[in-house]
C-alpha cells in the first residue's frame, strides 16, 4: 500500500514533467553535464593514478632500489681518450647492506653487460644481467620453461643462462632450447630457463624487462668478464668500471622501509666522495602519487560541485517559477483537501526526478566519454562503482536541497487568494 | 459549544471576520450567527462586499473565524490547526466554484480523482468511482478529455462530480451558475436538486432570484450581517 502509492506519486510527478517536455529536459541539462563531466574525470583520473600506482607497486612496496649513477662531473673528462670513469655501486656496499642492516631481509645485485653472444647460428649483441637466485625473489616473473638461476650456480660457478622472453624472440630460442650451449662473450653458457616478461615501463628505478636478455649468476660474469666495460663510439673509446649497476633491497617490514632507506643514504654517503648512486624508494613514490590523487579528487570535487551547485540552481529557478505558474492549481489541492506536506511532497517529487534522471543520463554521458577516450586516444580509463555511485547520490540530494525551497513556496500559497487569482 | 444533539450541519455563533487594511478595518462578517441543519438546501443572497464568500470560506474549512465560533458537523472548528483543516475539507465537503477550478492539464478522470488521491484510494477503486461519478453528470464519454476541450456547463459538472468523489455530507456553491447561460444554469440547478434530494446539504451563493428559488431557504446578508432568511 504505501509503496504501491510511492510509486504513484513518482509517475504522477513524471506524468507532470511530460507535460513540458522540453522545458524539463532543458531544466535537467544542468545536471547532466554536471553529473556527466564528473563521472567522466573521475575515471579519467582514476585510469591515470591506477597506472601510476600499479607500475609503482610492481617495483615493490617493501623494496629500496639503489642504483648506479654516472656522475655528472665524470662525464666531462671522459671525453679524453684512455680515462677510464670508475663509479657507482661497490661489491662493498652490497656486502654492507647485507651485514649491517637487520631489517633488510633480501638482498638482489645486477650487474650489467653486453657481449656478442650466438645460439646456435644467430649472433648478436646481448645485454646481460648478472644476478643471484634473490633477484628472482624481489623480482617474481613467471617462469615459461626450465627453471630460474639457484644458489648452487653461484657457488659453484655454474656457467648458465636465463633467458627472458625478449631475449628468447630475439634468439629465436624456444623451449627445446633448454639444455643447449649458448656463446657469451667468449664463453659457453647453458641455457636453463625462459622466463615471462613484465611489459611496461618500470620507469628508471629498476632495469626494465625489454632491455634485458638474459641473466646469469653474478660471480660466474664477474670471473669471466671483469668489471670494467669499454664502449667504442664515435672512433673514442671510454671504458667504464662499474661493480653493480643496481642492488635491490626487500625490508622485512613496510613500517621499517624509510627508516633504513636513510640509515642506507647515510652509509651509502660515507663511503662514496662522488654522487654516483641514486636511492628510490617505491613505497614513498606510492605515497607521493597516493597524495597527487588526494589533491586530484580535491580538485575534481570542487569542480564537480561547483557544476552540480550551478545545475541545482537551474532547477531551482524553473521549479519555482513553475510554482508561481501552478498558484491555482495548488490552491484547488488544497481547497479539495491537500495537506502542506502533501504540496511539498508533489513538488519535492518533481524536483527530484528531474535532477535523478538527470543524473541517470548524465552518468551514461559519463561513462560513453572515458570508453571514447579510450578508443580515441588510447589513455587508460577505469569507471569505479563510486565514480558511478557517488554522482548518483548527488544528483538525488540536488534535488532535494534545491527543490526544497520552491516546495515550500507552494506549500505557503493560501489557497483562497490562489482561487480567487485568475 | 457541541451542538451534535441539535442535527445542526453548520453552526456559526457570533462569528467575525476581521480584515486589518493598513489601519482600517474590514468586517468582512461581523457578528453572524446561524445555524444550517442537516439535509437543507440554502441560497445565500446579498450585495456585494456583504461576506457571502468569506463566510462560505468559513464554513469550507478554508479560512479560520477572528473572533466567534463555528461547529461543522457538530465539532468546533476554530481550534484546528492546518492540517486538521485540510483532514476536514477532505472527508467532509464538497466545494463547487464559479469558475469551475479544474486543473487544465489534468483529463476529466484526473481531476474527479483528485479527492481520492489525497484519500489514499488505490489507482482501479479510484478509476471506478470516477466513472461512476461521470456518468451521474452524463459525462463517461468526457472521461479522457481535456477540461479545456469542455463547454462551461460541462466543466461545472466535471466539478460537481469531483465535489462528491468523497461522498460529502455538505457542498458548498459559491455562484456556482455565475458564469453559465441560464438554460445550463438550469441544468446545474437540477443536478443540485438531485443531489438535495438524495440528502446532501447544500449551501450555494448566488445573485440570480431564479436560481436563489430552487433552493428551500434563504438567507440575506448585509454588511457581514445576517440581514433576513426566508425558509419555506
Ligand atoms: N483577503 C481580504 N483582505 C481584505 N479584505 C477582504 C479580503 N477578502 C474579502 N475582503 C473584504 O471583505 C468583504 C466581504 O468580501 P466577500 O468576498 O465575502 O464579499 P461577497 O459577498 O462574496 O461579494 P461578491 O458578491 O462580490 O462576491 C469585502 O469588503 C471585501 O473587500
Ligand atoms: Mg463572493
Amino acid at each position: 500500500m504505501k509503496q504501491s502509492r510511492f510509486f504513484r506519486n513518482i509517475a504522477l510527478g513524471i506524468e507532470n514533467l511530460l507535460l513540458h517536455k522540453l522545458r524539463s529536459f532543458l531544466t535537467m541539462l544542468g545536471v547532466v553535464f554536471g553529473v556527466g563531466s564528473v563521472v567522466a574525470m573521475l575515471s579519467v583520473g582514476e585510469g591515470a593514478s591506477k597506472e601510476a600506482m600499479e607500475q609503482i607497486r610492481k617495483l615493490g612496496s617493501n623494496n629500496i632500489i639503489l642504483t648506479s649513477v654516472k656522475p655528472v662531473e665524470e662525464e666531462g673528462t671522459s671525453t679524453t681518450r684512455a680515462v677510464m670513469s670508475i663509479y657507482g655501486l661497490t661489491y662493498n656496499d652490497f656486502a654492507r647492506l647485507g651485514e649491517s642492516y637487520p631489517a633488510v631481509r633480501s638482498l638482489a645485485p645486477v650487474k650489467l653487460l653486453r657481449k656478442e653472444s650466438r645460439l646456435g647460428s644467430r649472433a648478436m649483441e646481448l645485454r646481460i644481467v648478472g644476478t643471484t637466485y634473490a633477484w628472482f625473489d624481489l623480482v617474481p616473473r613467471e617462469i615459461v620453461a626450465g627453471r630460474v638461476l639457484r644458489a648452487e650456480d653461484e657457488e659453484r660457478f655454474n656457467p648458465v643462462a636465463v633467458l627472458t622472453e625478449y631475449g628468447a624472440r630475439r634468439l629465436l630460442a624456444t623451449q627445446s632450447t633448454i639444455g643447449q650451449k649458448i656463446r657469451i662473450g667468449g664463453d659457453t653458457f647453458e641455457v636453463v630457463g625462459i622466463i615471462k616478461s613484465e611489459s611496461g615501463q618500470a620507469g628508471n628505478m629498476q632495469i626494465p624487462d625489454q632491455d634485458v636478455d638474459v641473466y646469469i649468476p653474478l660471480r660466474v660474469a664477474r670471473r669471466y668478464f671483469g668489471d670494467v666495460y669499454t664502449q667504442y663510439s664515435a672512433g673514442s673509446r671510454i671504458r667504464e668500471r662499474v661493480e653493480l649497476h643496481q642492488i635491490i633491497a626487500q625490508i622485512d617490514d613496510i613500517e621499517h622501509v624509510e627508516a633504513t632507506a636513510q640509515a642506507i643514504e647515510r652509509m651509502l654517503e660515507r663511503f662514496h666522495r662522488k654522487n654516483d648512486y641514486e636511492i628510490s624508494v617505491p613505497l614513498a613514490l606510492l605515497r607521493q602519487a597516493e597524495a597527487t590523487k588526494r589533491t586530484f579528487n580535491i580538485v575534481l570535487g570542487s569542480i564537480a560541485g561547483i557544476s552540480l551547485l550551478v545545475g541545482g540552481i537551474g532547477i531551482m529557478n524553473i521549479m519555482l517559477a513553475s510554482v508561481t505558474e501552478r498558484t491555482r492549481e495548488i490552491g484547488i489541492r488544497r481547497a479539495i483537501g491537500a495537506k502542506r506536506k502533501q504540496i511539498i511532497i508533489q513538488f519535492l517529487i518533481e524536483t527530484i526526478v528531474l535532477s535523478t534522471i538527470g543524473g541517470l543520463v548524465g552518468i551514461a554521458l559519463g561513462v560513453l566519454t572515458p570508453v571514447l577516450i579510450t578508443f580515441f586516444s588510447g589513455m587508460p580509463t577505469v569507471v569505479t562503482p563510486l565514480s558511478i555511485l557517488l554522482p548518483m547520490i548527488i544528483s538525488i540530494a540536488v534535488g532535494i536541497v534545491f527543490g526544497l525551497y520552491p516546495a515550500a513556496n507552494a506549500a505557503r500559497v493560501d489557497p483562497i487568494i490562489a482561487l480567487r487569482h485568475e | 459549544m457541541t451542538t451534535t444533539q441539535n442535527g445542526d450541519i453548520v453552526s456559526l455563533h457570533q462569528a467575525r471576520k476581521i480584515y486589518q487594511m493598513g489601519n482600517q478595518q474590514v468586517r468582512a462578517l461581523d457578528g453572524v450567527s446561524v445555524s444550517f441543519s442537516r439535509g437543507s438546501f440554502w441560497a445565500i443572497m446579498g450585495p456585494s462586499g456583504s461576506g457571502k464568500s468569506t463566510m462560505m470560506n468559513i464554513i469550507g474549512c478554508l479560512d479560520r473565524l477572528t473572533d466567534g465560533h463555528y461547529a461543522l458537523e457538530g465539532q468546533d472548528v476554530g481550534t484546528l490547526d492546518d492540517d486538521d483543516l485540510s483532514e476536514r475539507r477532505l472527508r467532509h465537503i464538497g466545494f463547487i466554484f464559479q469558475s469551475f477550478n479544474l486543473i487544465p492539464q489534468l483529463t476529466v478522470q484526473r481531476n474527479i480523482e483528485l479527492p481520492l488521491y489525497y484519500l489514499g484510494w488505490e489507482a482501479e477503486e479510484s478509476a471506478a468511482r470516477a466513472l461512476e461519478l461521470a456518468r451521474r453528470v452524463g459525462l463517461e464519454e468526457r472521461l479522457n478529455h481535456r477540461p479545456t476541450e469542455l463547454s462551461g456547463g460541462q466543466m461545472q459538472r466535471v466539478a460537481i462530480a469531483r465535489a462528491l468523489a468523497n461522498d460529502p455530507h455538505l457542498l458548498l456553491a459559491d455562484e456556482p451558475t455565475g458564469n453559465l447561460d441560464s438554460a445550463t444554469g438550469v441544468q446545474i440547478m437540477q443536478l443540485l436538486e438531485e443531489l438535495y434530494d438524495e440528502g446532501k446539504t447544500i449551501i450555494m451563493v448566488t445573485h440570480e432570484p431564479d436560481i436563489a428559488a430552487h433552493a428551500r431557504c434563504r438567507l440575506h446578508m448585509k454588511d457581514g450581517r445576517v440581514d433576513r432568511i426566508e425558509e419555506s
